[in-house]
């Protein structure tokens, strides 16, 4: 990781790759909504609504993985202060702040015609509305420490605190009774509870999403590096 | 022997993790009942009947247990889980679609002393297995076939 604690080489590596991430990530996701929305079978009590699973479950999945990259780059920016570290947590914020309103407002329309309703406060979503929370703190904190020209510990920390809400989001259909159904794939227990028919262009979105997520993490990340280019140049010009 | 900052870092900020962690999972299993969204059958069998408050209530409705009274619009059903306990459920009005036997339900409503739970709210729910029609309409002829 540390050779790329030069922005320059990291520029070198992630100018191209954004394009390929970016343009990979349409395509899949473009094949996989297409596959989903026409081609996979209709859910046998849920009927067509099942489709909104091929947008709903991609985006719950990147906005608790988003988070979870913010924690992953926090820790690197306290303990090895890691240059790219700070600007990598504040690129996904963003992104993952998105995934997390697309998840809960596709969650809320699908709510209504499967269980009755499109809100209840029970804890799968509470715990995520309370992540959309956390990631709307995360960007002003992040802001405001940027404008003071701090190193950002705070937000790392805040950051690295705000991982806990992820295991209680993933848990808490499993320890409290609640509206919302169990886990359909989990990873833990190796457990997968959806067609193949449907798993397929789920697997498929959720592939599509994250490498657009990739490349809007890359494009953020290029971006701030680029101002702080500028801002530096002005400080200089500014000084003589 | 010195210690390296960047170790020293390390070590401290993974403890501090590790007890942030373990403060919040403490707490999160200790408020188990009452953040749980319903009582399961099972549950009002151990503690008792809340009669004082609307309360939500939840299970599996019981396969056969729904009767349509001849208003049209009332209904009563039975509610199970995986334990011996039911609770007998009274509702009248609108059931979502996915309101079946056999399927999961959360009912929001007040128990009346003699045990019926009379509901004003009937939720849908259903479980984690997502499979096309075909599968599930001769899953559904096997268990018909067995009554």
């Amino acid at each position: 990781m540390h050779v790329y604690a030069n922005p320059a080489r990291f520029l070198k590596l992630a100018r191209p790759l954004t394009a390929w991430l970016g343009w990979a990530g349409v395509a899949l996701l473009l094949a996989s909504l297409a596959v989903g929305l026409f081609v996979a079978p209709p859910e046998r009590y849920q009927g067509e609504s099942v489709r909104i699973i091929y947008i709903h479950v991609p985006a719950a999945w990147l906005a608790m993985g988003g988070w979870t990259g913010i924690a992953v780059t926090s820790l690197m920016q306290l303990i090895w202060r890691h240059p790219l570290a700070a600007v990598a947590a504040r690129a996904i914020a963003v992104p993952g702040s998105v995934f997390a309103a697309i998840c809960l407002i596709t969650g809320s329309l699908w709510g209504r015609p499967t269980w009755g309703t499109y809100w209840e406060w029970d804890g799968r979503m509470t715990s995520m509305l309370v992540l959309l929370f956390l990631y709307l703190g995360y960007i002003a904190l992040a802001a405001a420490e940027r404008e003071k020209g701090g190193e950002g510990r705070l937000t790392a920390i805040f950051g690295l605190v705000g991982a806990i809400n992820i295991p209680i989001i993933r848990f808490s259909v499993e320890w409290w009774e609640s509206i919302h159904q169990k886990a359909s794939i989990s990873l833990l227990e190796g457990k997968v509870s959806i067609d193949p028919s449907m798993l397929w262009p789920l697997l498929g979105s959720a592939l599509g999403f994250s490498l657009l997520f990739g490349a809007v993490v890359l494009m953020r990340m290029r971006a701030e590096l680029a101002r702080n280019k500028v801002e530096a140049r002005m400080k200089r010009m500014a000084a003589s | 022997m010195v210690v390296k900052p960047k170790n020293q870092r390390l070590v401290l900020l993974l403890l501090a993790v590790v007890a942030v962690l373990g403060a919040v999972l403490l707490a999160m299993s200790a408020m188990r009942d009452q953040a749980s969204f319903f009582y399961a059958p099972a549950d009002v069998a151990r503690k008792g009947l809340p009669l004082d408050r609307a309360v939500r209530i939840g299970g599996m409705v019981r396969q056969g247990s729904i009767r349509r009274h001849a208003d049209g619009v009332t209904i009563d059903f039975v509610v199970g889980d995986d334990t011996p306990a039911t609770i007998p459920v009274l509702y009248t009005g609108i059931t979502p679609d996915l309101f079946q036997e056999n399927s999961g339900v959360v009912a929001e409503g007040r128990f009346r002393p003699d045990g019926t739970f009379v509901a004003s709210e009937i939720l849908a729910k259903h479980d984690e297995n997502y499979m096309p029609p075909q599968l599930g309409e001769r899953g559904l002829h096997k268990t018909e076939s067995l009554e």
